[in-house]
């Protein structure tokens, strides 16, 4: 019988070139945010010049404290909606209106962002609501909870039912053997779906430019306005803050999963 | 089995707060986009009229219904800018889409061919990047792609060219970035068939005489269908309203349909029209958006 070699050279290649293209552009970033030059380009020694000039802007300070408030607070509440939405789907077998649900969940996954933005920009509008924290917050809710409900879904389909029907045939009633079975199993996609959620937020800048209002700025919106004008050294060091708070999200993440899934299997992390 | 049934019950009373939710700010706040897009552009607070006051009494409603018009349709069909913004959407994101899968499938490809540990951290590789923020990668290449940029720095270096080339601000710049940004989006679906697919076919296939690139043709590609299918509207329809890869990265002169959407509602406050925009693109949208939510579903509640 012919063997057919599992990994052939093509492969390795396009492995390596794939992952090259991925991660050089953000290696190369971060490097250079610790350059001491002011031109981008040139490179004169390692400083933390960069970091020094973001943490004396006060205006790039609100920005990104809003941006943090706007993602802790927008990424609790999409994954308790997400959570129950996803519960709804793979436990609640048929009920009225069940497509309809299904198709708002996941639409909001590729809907492009201008539409979700604009729209529910004129249902502020439209109901005289004041913009900023609670708007943003609101529209991130939106979008982020389709993700949560698609990760914790994934993990509830997987899960073994028989589970849940020992805990009631042992007696529990059906709220109890979810709390006390289910929840503990699928927790590892709930802290996931909680991290994608946060992260999501606190990237998003074409929704946060429609639903934020004057003088509450989200800190996607301020580099993109700084973005605009050209490189600026600054930016590499806030991009870098950003990177590194997000891969804390990730280890964090991980772990979670890790220690609250010993029996091999392990959330999906997307 | 009537422990599942008791479950289903209270399981779908989980289902009232977020359908509430969906419903108050993702449904009707399309019922706005579409009554805005029938109204006309107003200086006034909000910018369009008429506005419909329900304590104004009911023959008020009657004239602000009557006055709604088809107007910006008509605008949108009839002047180029639209038509043009519309085609270069559509001309993009087949282009980009179609690179996407030239260059995701030989990664997913090798990722599905790693051994079984590895897999694991290929994947967690891939995925990191997409948690990273859009809007720092495509800054990333800005860094690279400007005129004294790294790129042009090592072109130089090399004597490939003799002088800086532009990039920023070209349509290759645009296609890299939107490229890099989607790349996660192609390379996780088609991973997710690749992988689960048995190496005993393609040793079948090899056994019987099969020289490689039938085998790949022939046997691997026509199964990995459906995580193509998966792959290619996860990447296309947001690439067709995509606004901050090509506002940053591509020239002024051809704008894509979410850059007109965005300049006519934030630049010229023209609110009746940006939502007739949106309401044609959905419309352009709304087959793939179908197809790629049965394929979701199917793939959530079926398990496959």
């Amino acid at each position: 019988m012919r063997k057919v070699s599992r990994l052939s050279r093509f492969n390795i290649a396009s492995l390596a070139l794939g992952l090259a293209f991925l991660y050089l552009p953000i290696l190369i970033l971060v490097i250079y945010s610790f350059n001491a030059s002011r031109l981008v380009t040139v490179w004169g020694g390692w400083s933390l010049r960069w970091y020094h000039e973001f943490f004396n802007d006060r205006a790039m300070i609100e920005a990104a404290w809003m941006s943090l408030r706007v993602a802790v607070a927008s990424a609790t509440i999409a994954t308790l909606l997400g959570t129950l939405a996803a519960v709804a789907l793979s436990r609640g077998e048929r009920f009225r209106g069940r497509t309809l649900f299904s198709g708002m969940l996941y639409a909001p996954l590729v809907m492009p962002e201008v539409i979700t933005g604009l729209s529910l920009l004129l249902l502020f509008v439209a109901l005289n609501a004041e913009r900023g924290f609670w708007t943003v917050t609101i529209a991130h809710t939106t979008l982020t909870m389709c993700f949560v409900a698609v990760v914790v879904q994934s993990r509830l389909g997987s899960l073994d039912r028989s589970l849940e029907e020992a805990a009631m045939d042992l007696g529990c009633d059906p709220v109890r053997a979810f709390l006390s079975v289910t929840l503990p199993l699928i927790a590892p996609a709930i802290v996931a779906g909680w991290m994608l959620a946060f992260t999501l937020s606190l990237d998003d800048l074409v929704i946060a430019s429609f639903t934020t209002g004057p003088g509450s700025a989200t800190l996607p919106i301020r580099i993109y306005s700084e973005v605009r004008l050209g490189v600026k050294p600054e930016i590499n060091a806030i991009c870098t803050l950003v990177i590194a708070l997000i891969a804390v999200v990730i280890v964090m993440a991980s772990l979670a999963s890790k220690l609250s899934s010993s029996q091999g299997e392990s959330a999906a992390p997307l | 089995m009537s422990s599942r049934r008791i479950f289903a019950r209270p399981a779908r009373f989980a289902a009232i707060a977020p359908y509430v939710w969906m419903v108050l700010f993702f449904l009707v706040p399309f019922a706005f986009v579409l009554k805005i897009s029938l109204s006309q552009t107003a200086i006034a607070q909000p910018p369009y009229a008429p506005v419909f006051d329900l304590t104004a009494g009911w023959d008020a409603l009657r004239g602000a219904f009557a006055a709604l018009s088809a107007d910006n349709f008509k605008l949108l069909v009839s002047d180029d800018i639209y038509v043009f913004a519309y085609m270069r959407s559509l001309t993009v994101a087949v282009t980009a889409t179609a690179l996407l899968l030239l260059i995701g499938y030989p990664i997913a490809y090798g990722m599905a061919r790693l051994p079984k540990r590895w897999q694991a951290v290929a994947m967690v590789l891939v995925i990191v990047p997409f948690w990273t923020s859009f809007l720092i990668r495509i800054y990333a290449w800005i860094n690279i792609l400007q005129h004294d940029g790294l790129l042009n720095q090592i072109l130089l270096a090399l004597h490939l060219v003799s002088q800086p080339v532009v990039w920023l601000s070209t349509d290759t710049a645009m296609y890299i970035g939107i490229v890099y940004s989607y790349l996660p989006f192609m390379i996780l679906p088609l991973y997710a068939t690749l992988a689960k697919m048995e190496p005993a076919l393609e040793e079948a296939a090899a056994d019987l005489g099969a020289p490689p690139w039938q085998v790949f043709w022939l046997v691997i590609f026509p199964l990995s269908l459906p995580g193509v299918g998966a792959g290619v509207l996860l990447c296309f329809i947001p690439i067709v309203g995509e606004f901050v890869i090509p506002d940053l990265l591509a020239g002024s002169n051809a704008l894509m349909i979410g850059q007109t959407l965005w300049l006519e509602f934030f630049t010229n406050k023209d609110w009746p029209v940006a939502s007739a925009a949106a309401i044609v693109l959905l419309m352009v949208l709304l087959v793939p958006l179908l197809l790629y939510e049965r394929l979701q579903k199917r793939q959530l509640e079926h398990g496959r």
